[in-house]
């Protein structure tokens, strides 16, 4: 549950910072609301893209159906300690 | 933008015109629309240029004839004055009839070349004939000669003895492939009495008349009489064979043959000094063409500009009329000044006098080499309103982001992002290649767009774990598989256990998930999944709809941004209101339900979660029922305010149906009863021409608005927006369907090819393995990369033009086209 949080915080600062405190530091000049339209957008969508993501895989209503093989293959290289 | 009218003396007008050119940022007027191009005043100069030009494409397709080099001039030459236009002139004429005397010259002596070439080959070969039949006359000695021609010698000789008559002949040269037909009309004309001898000349000569390079053969016809001789010379003609005359006498024959080896040397020799001269006109002329038409290019538009103008002949002076951003306007007064200057300094320099108009100014938006090109992309649906939001900037970023969510494969991500850097990097020397080549034009026209398409696909293949349908491992998977050996020998295929902890009663329980997601993006497991589709889907629907809503939520916001900037205060209670507020109760509640079912329900509860679609729906239709789980409610209050989002949802058609009509029947009544609007809200156009704004609004809104049109627009404005909220909701969910198709298009050409060659053992699979590439790499770039490529990038345009734009963009002004010689010496396209 620590984890999930931490990693949550992470990106989401990650982001934020590409997006809400970097604006603020572009250097004034002809293309400045640009750049700085540019960046939130960015930030916003690829945040959004990978909460998404990672929100679905929290709470899996069903596992992976592997073959048989596949099974044991995964079963002998990864272990079945986490 | 504003309206300007320049007052320009006639002497000065040429070098203004010229300094605004190179300035570039004001779009002239035409002020004699009515006039036909042959009456307006500057007609004779442009056909002058017009001439000039037609004389440097004379020369153009010259040197490239002789396959000269044209040297392209580095800096950008100025537009010449008016009287260097002479000078120009005359250089020109000068070139273009010394060019056309030599090639004349060396027509005329290439022919006789020819000629003398093939009276030469005639001489030789009769003089062989004429020896053979002398010969003949020795009798009895050297009997020792080949048969043919012994038969053939022999009959001459009696024929000759016998007749005791003169044999007539003609000489002459006939092409090769003529020969048979020529011999065979021969003998059927002449009734086999004539005699042909002919012989064939080894290399190929070019024909003096048709310039073709043929293979031909000398002939020689002996016959008696003048009829037989006119016969001959008929088919001759007929076979347009050559004809040259050959003396009977040997010693005649020889001289001849000499004068002819003379000439012949002679004549090599002045038509190589000819095309050394040729050669050094055309090289002088290639140093400067470039620079010439660039010169007359620039005279031209400045001659077809100052045909728009009107000559005002009592102030004798030439009116103007043309749009100015408003910004721009110190530059365009110095550049007036500046010309005012060069033309001689008149006491009376050129005026600048800002107009007052009700037009519709040209939309100018401020662009550089990056943001052209997404500009490009937005205009052609339509040039944005004068002063309303342009969608370009969002557009920038959500589009190369849209495709990249259908095109996700981080593998073909970094193939089109080095693709793009290529053209990026190389853009100075590859600006000027393949300009015919139309699709070249277009993807480099498209290299920023390519460039943000690729960066954004390989993040967005790296979240969908997607890398030529490979998947990575690097932080380790959150998955193991703990099952017994006896379980998996009992089953074809198992399905690991979702729920992070214990929630049976029995100790069976093993967990194999462990609570935490895999950091970025999906889990590695799950490629080896024979469930990932199902999986997958869900996400990947469930992002769509939630990208989809935002955009366009985000769209109303820009309408919203809009109807500030114009003062359209009802606007924004009778339309942006109900708007948001429809989209809201709707849409965005069914975002919150998703991020709630995201984080409420797992694996221990998966039969009770909720269906959302099934949800929605039953919303819609105020149907809830216990059975299945799924479909039940699963929060209290859930059915309350579901049915109260529903009615204030339902409120909003007539509110923004009503709304806006209502208020124009209002303000009709109003104007009726008073003379003159006070209203500030009526106002719509920028509020930057303050010249007098008031005013020229009064006038225009004192006739009264047609109702029942109001109604009709109002009408179509509201179901569009109602139905096309659900539509296009639903149309966003082609961000699924081709992420979908691509990800299985791109596993398909793993598992069909590239997986036999790389899953065989030893030689034959490193054999296999290699032959495997081909058809792989170009199935990858031909369907993949490029199919795929295009489908994605016509679908997330058209997501923007329809599904976005929709909410805020008019899209009805007119481009703002300035007078630029920049825009013009680029748009030429370089002759092939």
């Amino acid at each position: 549950m620590e984890k999930f949080a931490i990693t949550l915080i992470i990106f989401t600062v990650f982001w934020g910072l590409i997006g809400i405190v970097l604006p603020f530091l572009i250097p004034k000049g002809q293309n400045k609301r640009l750049i700085q339209v540019m960046l939130t957008l960015t930030s916003a969508c690829c945040w959004l893209f990978w909460l998404c993501f990672y929100l679905h895989q929290w709470k899996p209503l069903f596992g992976p159906q592997l073959k048989r093989d596949n099974a044991r293959i995964i079963r002998s290289l990864w272990g079945s300690e986490f | 933008m504003t309206l300007c009218q320049l007052f320009l003396q006639p002497d000065a007008a040429y070098s203004c015109i010229s300094e605004l050119g190179e300035l570039g940022i004001v779009q002239f007027r035409d002020l004699n629309p009515n006039v036909n191009s042959f009456q307006r005043k500057y007609v004779n100069e442009v056909r002058r240029c017009e001439e000039m030009e037609r004389k440097l494409r004379f020369l153009e397709t010259e040197i490239k004839k002789d396959e000269l080099p044209i040297y392209d001039p580095e800096d950008n030459p100025d537009a010449p004055k008016p009287r260097e236009m002479i000078d120009l002139e005359a250089t020109f004429e000068k070139l273009d009839h010394e060019l056309k005397e030599i090639n004349t010259n060396a027509d005329a002596l290439l022919r006789n070349f020819n000629e003398l070439t093939e009276l030469k080959h005639n001489l030789t070969m009769t003089q062989g004939f004429f020896d053979d039949a002398e010969m003949a006359f020795t009798p009895a000695h050297n009997r020792n000669q080949r048969d043919s021609d012994d038969d053939q010698v022999q009959l001459l000789y009696e024929y000759s003895m016998i007749s005791h008559n003169k044999l007539g002949f003609i000489t002459g040269v006939v092409p090769r492939e003529r020969m048979v037909a020529f011999e065979r009309m021969l003998w059927r004309v002449c009734r086999g009495n004539v005699f042909l001898r002919q012989a064939e000349i080894p290399e190929l000569i070019e024909d003096p008349v048709s310039g073709e390079k043929l293979h031909k053969t000398v002939f020689v016809v002996f016959f008696q009489g003048e009829q037989l001789k006119n016969r001959v010379q008929k088919i001759c003609e007929g076979f347009r064979a050559n004809i040259y005359p050959c003396p009977e006498n040997p010693h005649e024959r020889r001289e001849l043959a000499m004068g002819v080896m003379t000439r012949l040397e002679d004549l090599t020799v002045v038509l190589s000094q000819t095309q050394d001269h040729r050669q050094r006109v055309l090289a002088a002329t290639s140093r400067n063409l470039r620079t010439w038409q660039i010169k007359v290019k620039k005279i031209k538009a400045i001659y077809h500009t100052m045909n728009m103008f009107n000559n005002d002949v009592a102030r004798k002076c030439l009116i103007a009329e043309c749009w100015a951003p408003v910004s721009e306007l110190d530059r365009i007064q110095l550049a007036l000044r500046k010309g005012s200057e060069a033309s001689g300094g008149g006491t009376v320099s050129s005026v600048l006098n800002r107009m007052v108009t009700r037009e519709q100014p040209p939309t100018h938006h401020k662009l550089n080499k990056f943001t052209q090109g997404f500009q490009n992309l937005v205009d052609a649906y339509g040039v944005a309103t004068y002063r309303e939001i342009n969608p370009m900037p969002f557009v920038l970023i959500t589009f190369p982001f849209l495709f990249a969510v259908m095109f996700g494969d981080a593998g073909h991500g970094i193939l089109v992002t080095i693709f793009a850097l290529w053209m990026v990097l190389k853009e100075r020397s590859l600006k000027d290649k393949w300009r015919n080549q139309e699709v070249w034009t277009i993807f480099f026209g498209g290299r920023y767009i390519i460039l943000l398409m690729g960066i954004f696909s390989i993040y967005t293949g790296i979240i969908y774990n997607d890398v030529f349908s490979k998947s990575l491992n690097i932080f380790g998977s959150s998955w193991r598989v703990r099952f017994g050996d006896d379980t998996l020998a009992k089953h074809d295929s198992v399905m690991l256990e979702p729920t992070p902890y214990n929630y049976t009663r029995s100790g069976d329980y093993r967990q194999m998930f462990s609570g935490t997601p895999y950091p970025i993006g999906l889990d590695p497991v799950w490629q080896l999944a024979d469930n990932k589709i199902t999986y997958t889907n869900s996400v990947k629907m469930k992002f769509a709809i939630i990208i989809g809503i935002t955009q366009m939520g985000f769209g109303l916001f820009l309408s919203l941004w809009n109807h500030l900037h114009f003062n359209h205060r009802h606007a924004i209670y009778l339309e942006f209101l109900p708007q948001i507020i429809f989209l809201a109760c709707i849409f965005f509640y069914l975002i919150i339900l998703i991020f709630y079912k995201w984080t409420s329900f797992d694996g221990s509860k998966a039969t009770d979660a909720p269906s959302l679609l099934i949800h929605l729906i039953n919303m819609i239709l105020f149907s809830y029922k216990t059975d299945p789980p799924s479909a039940a409610v699963f929060y209290t209050g859930q059915k309350q305010f579901q049915t109260f989002l529903i009615l204030l949802a339902v409120l909003c058609v007539p509110w923004m149906l009503l709304g806006k009509p209502i208020y124009r029947i209002v303000m009709n009544k109003r104007r009726a009863n008073r003379g003159v609007v006070l209203d500030a809200d009526v106002r719509d156009t920028d509020t930057e021409d303050m010249l007098d704004d008031e005013h020229s609004h009064q006038q225009h809104h004192q006739h009264e608005v047609e109702m029942s049109e109001v109604w009709v627009e109002q009408g179509i404005h509201t179901i569009e927006y109602f139905l096309g909220c659900i539509s296009h909701t639903a149309s966003y969910l082609r961000l699924w369907a081709l992420s979908l198709a691509h990800a299985q298009l791109s596993e398909v050409l793993w598992h069909m090819i590239l997986h036999l060659g790389l899953s065989m053992n030893g030689y034959g699979g490193a054999i296999a393995s290699f032959f495997v590439f081909m058809p792989w790499s170009s199935l990858t770039v031909f369907i993949l990369l490029l199919m795929e490529g295009l489908s994605a990038f016509l679908h997330a345009l058209r997501l923007h033009w329809v599904e976005f734009q929709s909410k805020f963009y008019k899209g009805e002004g007119y481009p703002f086209v300035p007078f630029s010689f920049r825009l013009l010496l680029d748009e030429a396209p370089v002759e092939a």
